[in-house]
């Protein structure tokens, strides 16, 4: 690979201004940055390593919500029982991410800013409103995570700008989120299709809010609205399930490629949104109807 | 492009070397320490056949610079065996012959050891999506699903 | 030396073959200490790097190199300019043979590349980053040629033409005009319009599969040493250390004698590795240099530049009467064989309906040059390919005839008795045991659940013999030793071991097996061709008998009986002379520590070329259970029935079978390249690339039926290769028992799988 300059700052701003120089590039799990740094598609001047800085590795609490470290791997969130309690569909979609060594390392942050439009992590982040604290030159921002990804393998992140932390929103009772993808193997292939579907319920079981998330069918993953009117006020009965797949498969625009066609993309788009959304109700107590 | 010092700790020794910044910390065992049990497959993070364990975690050191290894605990094929006396893995994988030309062993015998140190009673279904990140052409999985439930078993009944 | 020996009685009182020990080179492998082909260094080495065609077809007009020369640290750099042309000669190298002119072409172009990753100039450099730089300024002057990568597409009149000098061998008239077809193969027996006549059922088809890769994990590897003395040196993983010595002296005009090779140990080749793509490069980087130079090659480049197997086109069309005779049947296979000619469509016609006794058949297959990889043997190779087809076609006509498909193989099958299409007759085999198992297994009667089927598939392999050579030796201990020249890829040296102990009597950890260099062993042929147990076992078993003589020799001598009052039992000489009633026996540790008093040193080596290989039969049972809405496929249960002959270690027979099943599976399932439009391969890597992994597979169970090769001491037969031939129909069958349709085209991947059940249900 191309040479470049390594570095390791340990404060958020130090991390900003070497992320200002140009041709820098940062560096979380490494799981995408060094197969890119590998064949040639990206030939960074600078590598800054975001892992030594405070608050990047961990996952907290507060008010109720998540605050997860930008660079803290997929591991680490499974291994968090109440994140994975209230969030099973994130945790999940960060664990299906590569192989087990891959989510040893691999990070929220760095699986949303390699905006790979099939990224596992990124429709469930995006069905539960969570938003990033972007720090920068600048100061610090935060920003809804669907902001981030503007097309495949680009960002909304302006020169020096780094994805700190993701917020996950406090938790209503009888919530809960599911991610399913659709891959040829049982493991390690990228996704052909994503859906994270995040779902709130009522006392009744009737969905009151609902957020359907689709990766892998657009140049970005898309949050669909439609598909949420589809089933908000239901139960999640076969007519609910029937217009949320009709929704789902009306909002992809896919493309053909080795992983998958456009026909094919579209039905399982479909198929994914129904099924993730059974289990989401399912786990948020909703019982099967 | 200056060569960084690393200091890290490789099967319980400190060890120290000198990294170009674009050295994987698989480049790093292999041609800087000798350590060649580790084994590039892919060299991009698919085939599991460079696995090590970092800091009690189980990674593809093909995904890793050798710069970021300074500071840490890095665990490998070679530190597996005390001395002479074999792992219980590494004993089993022998007995249940679960391997055929032996490329891939090291990285599932890391992998299977992380995997029991996380979960020392793991079902069938559990070990198979587990070392899904660690690929084998030889012997369709089969003998090493054995072993590795076989060395889980006697594992556990050594703790009792 | 011919083996002649014909031995009607396989000794059943076997005392070490049949058991499980652990292999003699475990612990080094399981502790990582094994040396594979990129762990071996040698001081002051070079780094190798290859510059590769970015074009699947151009002529080269010119080559500059003068700025990569001029990199700091670069020592070497060559072109097809610095090797020699190689005339046309053909050397048997697995079970086919290659020709050395196209092998120097495809290691490193002359005036065209045919394919992208074909090999333009290599580098050697004092590190990877001063190689890496000399490739980038290496200055290639392409002039870009038409393409053409589908089989039939490169038979079609208005392809590009890739060798002018190729003009279709083995039809009647010679053509006129060159093209991309290298070979038509024919096999005929019988009338087929008759035996067409005749059916009271046709199944009829026409199939595609893809080109699919070996997939060893371990990419090739080598270090060479050119001599001062020009004397070279070649370190490598490889199928075999005697063939990369004469490829190499091939392709670079050297004599044999003046190249050493060393087998390090190696990461997987089913194949691939029967063939040089790194050696006379690192060797000639190296006289040039002055230095040792080590290439290893990226997992890209395994997939962009070394060889496949074909992708293929195939019609089948089969006749049964009602009663379930199958009358007829005829198959044309179309196989790619990338760049040069030399695909295995000639021994797939040998093999493809081998499991069967037709009396009409016509069996034709054509060998197609397409600008891909050139082809390199794929286990079996070509009979899975073809089994695909044959054995649908064969589950086609059991539907049709109302018939379980086991029946209609076993009324069918080939037996002792039945000439194969190919020639030989069968004698000896388990064909029929296999169908019966299967029948019997509990897996055949388990129910089935919705979207789940069941698919049965038969498969051949004619196995080779071939040239052995083996040395054994006691040390004083009385430990022996047994050198081979046959790289060890999947517990060879266990299965030697456990012959020469069987032979002499003693425990098998008394006995070191060592694969050997070039110069330290007479010649072997290479591990492939499911030989190795078969042919360098035998020549283990005669070498370790000759031991044993010399040891009752001995044993004679040091009593002062005649020889003929001496046996050998259990590891030792025992005295029958009456007059020396109450003489203990000599342990072959006794006779070994006073070796040097009774006449010296005792060894014995023993050099054939072993005739008798058993053909190999497998049958295969695959439960399936297909997603109806995305089309996913997860194979939920599989059993392989084999006849092996004999196991002789049955841990590592085992091993064969389901690693050959798993390998089918994959390739049924997932596998293929995939090129653009361009002709580069857009997955060559082992993410898109799908091999299966532990979680996509169910445990494999195996039954081995054992009817012993008269012509083997031991009753071996080849074991490796079967178990790839039936898969791809076992998943096919199974596939189409699920969801009511056969798919007849590979992989049967889930978009495929689900466009079909949506054609199927729009009617």
């Amino acid at each position: 690979m191309a040479q470049f300059e390594y570095l390791a700052p340990t404060t958020a701003e130090e991390a900003a201004r070497a992320l200002s120089a140009p041709g820098a590039k940062a560096l979380s799990g490494g799981t995408d940055l060094l197969v890119q740094l590998k064949s040639g598609r990206a030939r960074p001047q600078v590598v800054v390593d975001l892992k030594r800085i405070a608050g990047m590795v961990g996952v907290r609490e507060e008010h109720g919500g998540f605050v997860i470290g930008g660079a803290t791997c997929g591991a680490l969130l499974g291994e968090h029982a109440a994140l994975s309690r209230a969030w099973p569909g994130v945790v999940e979609g960060a664990n299906l991410i590569g192989s087990t060594q891959v989510q040893g390392r691999a990070s929220l942050a760095g699986n949303l800013c390699n905006a790979s439009p099939a990224a596992d992590s990124v429709p469930c982040m995006i069905a539960g409103r969570a938003t990033c604290v972007i720090v920068g030159p600048n100061g610090r921002r935060e920003a809804p995570v669907e902001s981030i990804c503007t097309g495949p393998g680009q960002t909304s992140l302006a020169p020096g700008e780094f994805v700190y932390e993701i917020r996950l929103p406090a938790r209503p009772p009888r919530a809960s989120d599911a991610y399913l993808r659709m891959i040829p193997r049982t493991e390690m292939d990228i996704a052909v299709v994503g859906a994270g579907v995040n779902l709130v319920l009522d006392a009744a079981g009737v969905i009151t809010e609902a957020h359907v998330a689709l990766g892998a069918v657009a140049p970005t993953a898309l949050l669909v609205a439609e598909a949420s009117q589809a089933i908000v006020g239901s139960k999640l009965d076969e007519a609910a399930l029937g217009r949320l797949d009709a929704a789902a498969r009306a909002a992809c625009r896919p493309i053909d490629d080795k992983r998958g066609t456009v026909d094919y993309r579209i039905k399982v788009a479909g198929v994914l949104a129904r099924r993730a959304a059974a289990i989401a109700y399912q786990r948020a107590g909703g019982a099967a109807a | 492009m200056s060569r960084q010092h690393i200091s890290t700790v490789v099967n319980g020794d400190p060890v120290e070397f000198l990294a170009d910044p674009g050295m994987t910390m698989l480049d790093a065992l292999r041609d800087e320490l000798g350590l060649t049990g580790t084994k590039e497959g892919c060299g991009s993070g698919d085939c599991g056949a460079c696995s090590v364990i970092v800091d009690g975690r189980l990674v593809c050191s093909c995904l890793m610079l050798a710069a970021e290894a300074d500071g840490k605990r890095v665990e490998t094929i070679e530190g597996m065996a005390q001395g002479s006396r074999l792992h219980p893995l590494q004993q089993k994988f022998l007995e249940h012959a679960a391997l055929q030309c032996g490329f891939c062993t090291p990285g599932l015998l890391v992998a299977s050891k992380a995997l029991l140190d996380a979960n020392p009673d793991p079902t069938e279904t559990e070990v198979r999506y587990w070392l899904a990140g660690n690929l084998c052409r030889c012997t369709g999985y089969d003998k090493i699903i054995k072993a590795v439930l076989d060395a889980a078993a006697d594992m556990r009944q050594a703790r009792v | 030396m011919t083996d002649t020996l014909d031995r009607p009685d396989v000794q059943t009182d076997l005392k070490i073959v049949g058991t499980r020990p652990v292999r003699p080179d475990g612990a080094d492998k399981v502790t990582g200490r094994a040396v594979y082909g990129a762990d071996f260094n040698l001081a002051g080495q070079l780094v190798g790097k290859v510059l590769r065609s970015p074009h699947a077809h151009a002529r080269i007009r010119s080559i500059d190199a003068r700025k990569a020369r001029a990199v700091p640290g670069v020592k070497a750099v060559i072109t097809g300019a610095d090797l020699p042309d190689v005339a046309t000669e053909f050397h048997e190298g697995g079970e086919a043979a290659s020709n050395m002119r196209d092998m120097a072409l495809n290691v490193m172009a002359r005036d065209a590349v045919f394919y992208e990753g074909h090999a333009v100039a290599a580098v050697a450099a004092t590190s990877a980053a001063a190689a890496d730089a000399a490739l980038e300024l290496i200055q290639v002057d392409y002039e870009l040629l038409n393409h053409v990568t589908e089989v039939e597409a490169a038979m079609s009149p208005d392809a590009p033409v890739l060798h002018a000098h190729l003009f279709t061998e083995g039809l009647e008239d010679v053509p006129s005009l060159p093209s991309n077809v290298a070979r038509r193969h024919k096999i005929e027996r019988g009338d087929l319009d008759a035996g067409f006549a005749q059916a009271d059922v046709i199944a009829e088809g026409r199939y595609v599969t893809q080109a699919v890769h070996q997939g060893y994990i371990e990419p090739h590897a080598c270090v060479a040493s050119w001599g001062a003395d020009g004397q070279c040196q070649v370190w490598c993983s490889s199928q075999g250390q005697f063939m990369v010595r004469t490829y190499t002296a091939k392709v670079l005009g050297l004599e044999t004698s003046n190249i050493r090779v060393t087998p390090l140990e190696i990461g997987g080749g089913f194949g691939g590795k029967t063939v040089v793509y790194l050696e006379p490069l690192a060797l000639a980087l190296s006289r040039e240099s002055g230095y040792p130079v080590k290439m290893v090659m990226t997992r890209e480049e395994v997939f962009r530049a070394t060889g496949p197997t074909s992708g293929s086109v195939m019609h089948v069309k089969m006749g049964a009467k009602a009663d379930g005779t199958i009358v007829a049947a005829d198959v044309e296979l179309k196989f790619q064989a990338g760049a040069f000619p030399g695909s295995p469509v000639g021994a797939a016609c040998m093999t493809t309906l081998s499991c069967y006794d037709i009396p009409n058949l016509r069996i034709i297959g054509w060998d197609v040059v397409t600008n891909t990889p050139k082809v390199a043997a794929y286990r079996a190779p070509g009979a899975p390919i073809a089994a695909f087809a044959v054995e649908q076609a064969v589950d086609d006509l059991a539907r049709k005839l109302g018939m379980d498909p086991v029946d209609l193989r076993i009324k069918n099958g080939a037996r002792d008795g039945v000439k194969a299409p190919y020639g030989p007759t069968f004698a000896n085999i388990g064909y029929l045991d296999c169908l019966e198992a299967i029948k019997a297994c509990p897996q055949y009667s388990a129910p089935l659940g919705p979207n789940q089927g069941r698919g049965v598939a038969a498969g051949f392999w004619f196995n080779v013999g071939g040239e052995s050579t083996a040395a054994v030796h006691l040390n004083d201990d009385g430990t022996v030793v047994v050198t081979n020249g046959n790289p060890d890829i999947g517990g060879s040296r266990a299965s030697m071991a456990m012959m020469a102990a069987e032979v002499l009597g003693v425990a098998v950890e008394h006995v070191r097996p060592v694969v050997a260099d070039t110069a330290s062993i007479g010649s072997s042929m290479l591990t492939g061709g499911s030989r190795t147990t078969f042919a360098t076992g035998m020549a283990v078993i005669q070498a370790t008998e000759k031991i044993v003589a010399e040891l009752k020799r001995r044993a004679a001598l040091i009593w002062d009986v005649p020889g003929e009052q001496v046996t050998w039992k259990d590891g030792a000489a025992h005295c029958a002379d009456p007059a020396k009633e109450g003489a203990k026996p000599l342990t072959l540790k006794g006779l070994a520590g006073q070796s040097a008093r009774t006449g010296g040193p005792i060894s014995a080596s023993v050099s054939l070329n072993a005739q008798g290989a058993g053909p190999g039969f497998g049958v295969h049972l695959c439960d399936i259970e297909i997603d109806p809405e995305t089309g996913h496929a997860t194979v939920l249960r599989y059993t392989v029935a084999q006849d092996v002959g004999r196991a002789i270690h049955p841990s590592y027979v085992e091993g064969q079978m389901q690693g050959g099943a798993a390998q089918g599976i994959g390739w049924a399932l997932n596998e293929e390249y995939i090129f653009d439009r361009n002709g580069k391969m857009e997955n060559p890597g082992f993410l898109d690339y799908r091999v299966p992994v532990a979680s996509d597979l169910p445990m494999i169970d195996t039954i081995m039926i054992e009817v012993p090769n008269p012509r083997h001491p031991y009753g071996v037969k080849g074991v490796g290769e079967v178990p790839i031939v039936p898969p791809l129909a076992a998943v096919g069958n199974a596939v189409r028992d699920a969801i009511g349709v056969r798919i007849l085209e590979l992989p049967l991947s889930p978009p495929r799988i689900r466009a079909t059940l949506d054609a199927k249900a729009a009617g």
